[in-house]
């Protein structure tokens, strides 16, 4: 793993966002500001899902249109195949998108209503000037179109002749038409049904297999970042609290956050559910205007000492692999906890397919 | 009971046929423009707003054809027989009367349509035009832009606009150029409120970013993804303001600042015919008439549009 070079390199990434609008409030110096990224630093490696998981509003997925310049960030590195995004000139961003894509998370939002699918999925071909030739397109996007499963005969259909799952389909085409080496998912199945879900994850599983692209995963679902990933990382106020790879960070979660959260997934078993202890968080998140000192989640950590509000713990090696940023982290604490899970051999083939 | 349940089964086959069928025979993909067009079909009062228009459009279009031939010219002024045929009250000859001068009265509004119908049209597209610009120039580039465009609209919009299309004309001198001109160059801020606001709810949709995350230009985004989705209300403001239009241009004429007589227009007949309201009140009226449907259609059509076009009515 160490001689290949990420595909993705993030490093100190930060974002803020003025609270106040308007032109003299938000350039005054004390203006206040919602951290909404805050020193976040990650590698993906080409071809590996790596997961994003964390509650509403903690910067996931500012972190992902950052890494896409969507969003400007404030400060931080992000390499691109070792070139650094963020002082990329207009022509080398435009490059830079053909070789990454983005999946948006409301499949009604995403597709411009007045284009027929047809023109949704072979715009990124336009635009990139990717086979000139109308016919040869239009052959392509019907391909394109049987991939991801739909019908190409409904090439001229608008997205709303389509479901949610279809559309979100359609989504997936359009990401996929200009063959990207890394494609953002910014939560693609969590606007969708519970059935549809299954299914979109098992079709960017698929795709992910044949095409070989990186996905960043980002989902507020532990169980469904659990079926695709190969890391998963846990933010928390726009901070990263813990990453490893998906089996230890679920078998052996470090962070308190990361334990309460595993203890909060419900397992589809009475008795486990009836007789495991569940850590129940106090309280809300705090304000990101106005992040907690020290370490972010010593308002509501169960094992939190004075230390914890004072000094902002860094991101640590706990074992092989596996980084959490507590003080007081050790492997697995309080084990019985956290979910139940079947790591047999069987299950860790089969863990990209979902039943 | 068997005979029952045979029945049913035949019901059933023959619905999982119709089923079949209709997914077999594909149904024609419909736009989203064409869904509006069968929305508006159904919306009678718009029906009957585009039918009057279109029927003012012709007559106006046509006039040269058949007018000067029928009912004699609308200007000229015949000394000869002007006497006998002053202020004569409506009949077969002259369906709406004849005027002071003896000129028909159905003829000098059927010209009269031309150039109110002329200067709705013109002043809304001159004015739609700067408004477009302004209004997407202060949305999509936001900031120092917007402030600076949309203050400057503010300005324009504090002052009564009547007044204020008086006071340009009095600048520029009247005639009907500069009547096109005057109203349409003082009616943009409204149409650049308008567009600003659809493009700055259009541009929160994740299909702009979409485009954007696929390395679009500008341009593109804006002529692909922003203008289609917020031209809707921009028809809907267009087709009310040309009725808006026509009665400045009605006012300014009956205030002598826009048309210069002989030429007819629907507020010089007014003025025109006011003297005689008591005593030959069809002066007055059919012009009247003729603004009051025409606005009327404009408007009717209108709010036509507006219902046909908003998306969330789509299954309605």
């Amino acid at each position: 793993m160490a001689d290949v070079k990420p595909l993705l390199h993030v490093e100190h990434l930060c974002k803020e966002f003025p609270v106040e609008s308007g032109l003299i409030a938000s350039r005054m110096k004390n203006a206040k500001k919602v951290h909404a990224v805050n020193d976040v630093s990650f590698d993906i490696m080409p071809g590996e899902t790596f997961g994003l998981v964390g509650e509403s509003g903690c910067g996931k997925s500012t972190t992902g249109r950052c890494i896409m310049r969507l969003t400007e960030p404030t400060s931080g590195l992000v390499e691109f195949e070792g070139k650094d995004v963020g002082k990329m000139s207009k022509k080398e961003l435009k490059a830079l998108r053909r070789d990454m894509q983005f999946i948006f998370q409301d499949p009604y939002a995403s597709l411009n209503p007045r284009m027929t699918i047809g023109e949704i999925v072979s715009e990124p071909l336009i635009i990139h000037g990717v086979m000139p030739n109308a016919d040869k397109r239009i052959a392509f996007v019907r391909e394109l179109l049987d991939v991801v499963g739909l019908n190409p005969e409904h090439i001229n259909r608008y997205p709303h002749e389509f479901s949610g799952g279809q559309r979100q389909r359609v989504g997936i085409a359009r990401a996929f038409a200009l063959r990207p080496k890394l494609i953002i998912c910014d939560e693609p199945v969590s606007a969708l049904d519970v059935s549809i879900q299954a299914q979109v994850l098992n079709l960017l599983t698929d795709l992910q297999q044949e095409f070989g692209t990186a996905y960043l995963f980002i989902a507020h679902d532990l169980s469904v970042v659990q079926h695709i990933s190969d890391r998963v990382a846990v933010m928390y106020l726009g901070s990263m609290m813990e990453y490893s790879d998906w089996k230890s960070l679920y078998a052996e979660p470090c962070h308190p956050y990361t334990q309460s959260l595993l203890s909060a997934v419900p397992i589809p078993d009475p008795d486990i559910q009836h007789s495991r202890k569940r850590i129940i968080l106090q309280g809300d998140p705090p304000s990101p205007i106005d992040p907690p000192s020290g370490c972010l989640f010593h308002t509501r950590c169960p094992i939190a000492k004075e230390r914890c509000s004072q000094e902002i713990p860094q991101l640590r090696e706990i074992s092989p692999g596996h980084f959490c940023s507590c003080h007081y982290a050790e492997p697995n604490p309080i084990k019985e906890s956290s979910i139940q899970l079947n790591l047999d051999e069987d299950d860790v083939q089969q863990k990209h397919r979902v039943h | 009971m068997a005979d029952k349940n045979k029945a049913k089964d035949q019901i059933k086959e023959e619905i999982d046929e119709a089923k079949q069928s209709t997914e077999l025979d594909m149904a024609p993909s419909r736009t989203l423009w064409g869904d509006a067009f069968q929305r508006l079909k159904r919306n009678k009062l718009a029906v009957i707003g585009a039918c009057w228009i279109v029927f003012m459009v012709i007559v106006a279009l046509t006039a040269d054809l058949w007018v000067p031939q029928t009912l004699g010219s609308p200007t000229e002024i015949d000394s000869t027989t002007m006497t006998q045929m002053s202020r004569l009250p409506p009949s077969l000859e002259h369906p709406f009367g004849t005027d002071t001068l003896g000129r028909d009265v159905l003829c000098r509004v059927i010209y009269g349509a031309r150039i109110s119908l002329a200067v709705g049209v013109l002043a809304t597209a001159i004015s739609t035009l700067i408004g477009l610009v302004m209004g997407a120039l202060a949305a999509y580039n936001g900031g120092w832009w917007d402030t600076l465009i949309m203050r400057f609209a503010d300005i324009f919009l504090a002052f009564p606009y009547t007044l204020f299309v008086i006071a340009m004309l009095a600048v520029i001198g009247p005639g009907i150029q500069n009547v096109f001109i005057a109203i349409g160059v003082l009616g943009w801020p409204s149409i650049a409120r308008v567009f600003r606001s659809a493009i700055l709810s259009v541009k929160e949709n994740d299909y702009v970013d979409a485009a954007r995350a696929m390395g679009a230009s500008d341009a593109r985004i804006i002529v692909r993804h922003i203008f289609p989705n917020s031209v809707a209300s921009i028809v809907v403001y267009a087709t009310m303001n040309i009725g808006g239009a026509i009665l400045t241009e009605s006012a300014l004429s009956f205030l002598g600042m826009g048309v210069i007589p002989p030429d007819p227009s629907w507020g010089i007949m007014i003025q025109d015919g006011q003297t005689y309201l008591a005593t030959q009140p069809w002066l007055m009226i059919m012009p009247g008439i003729a603004i009051l449907t025409t606005v009327l259609a404009f408007t009717l059509l209108g709010d036509g549009l507006r219902d046909a076009l908003d998306v969330k009515m789509k299954d309605a």
